[in-house]
């Protein structure tokens, strides 16, 4: 499996076996709409969202597993997605360009 | 708490007590992240809050749901058992009750 670095190494061990990373800056994603149970890092209110990937942000072990006392291997990549507020928010008030930046694990993001 | 609306927040400064600072410094401790082994992980503690009943999230200040959690991983990890936390809770409120005494 290829390892990846990832940004801000430091405190944390930043280089693990990580999977293939599947999306690029610009690629429009879907989060995956799911409610299993556990220490679910992926905000209910954006689930079933489409966005565009804002930014790859390296590969991290994954803090679902992680909060099962597993290991959390291989990786998985972590993007910051950005979606338009006035397509979250059915209400929102501001401006209609607003957008809100959220980081979200490979494994919640289908392409679009 | 979910997504429930929660009304202003209200932003303001306090010094934390002696037990919270405590309570935070187990959690460096126990991560591991200034050295020794690591004996859990910050989405542990995320889990085993999540996992607090609605009533008890909304009860227990922030660091009382830490240390809560914090425990309920030590058990969940073998850590310690039940019976050694019960015997453990109960010699310390015996040692309180005994020193309020004299």
């Amino acid at each position: 499996m290829p390892e990846v670095a990832a940004p801000g190494a430091g405190q944390y061990p930043t280089r693990f076996p990580s999977l293939p990373v599947r999306f690029a800056a610009g690629d429009r994603v879907r989060v995956r709409e799911a409610a299993p149970l556990g220490h679910i890092r992926t905000p209910f209110y954006i689930r079933g969202h489409v966005g565009v990937i804002e930014r790859y942000c390296g590969a991290y072990p994954n803090p679902e597993e992680l909060a099962q006392m597993r290991d959390g291997l291989p990786a998985q990549p972590l993007y910051r997605v950005r979606f338009l507020q006035s397509a979250v928010w059915p209400d929102y008030a501001g401006r209609p360009e607003d957008t809100i930046d959220i980081e979200i694990f490979q494994h919640w993001l289908e392409r679009e | 708490m979910g997504g429930l609306p929660a009304g202003r927040v209200e932003p303001s400064e306090h010094d934390y007590a002696e037990w919270e600072q405590r309570v935070d410094a187990l959690m460096v401790l126990l991560s591991g992240v200034k050295g020794g082994t690591p004996r859990m992980t910050v989405d542990e503690l995320r889990k085993n809050i999540e996992a607090l009943g609605p009533e008890a999230y909304d009860k227990l200040g922030y660091y009382e749901r830490w240390v809560t959690s914090i425990t309920q991983t030590m058990i969940q990890r073998g850590i310690i058992t039940t019976d050694e936390l019960g015997r453990k809770m109960e010699e310390i409120r015996a040692r309180r009750e005994d020193a309020c005494r004299k």
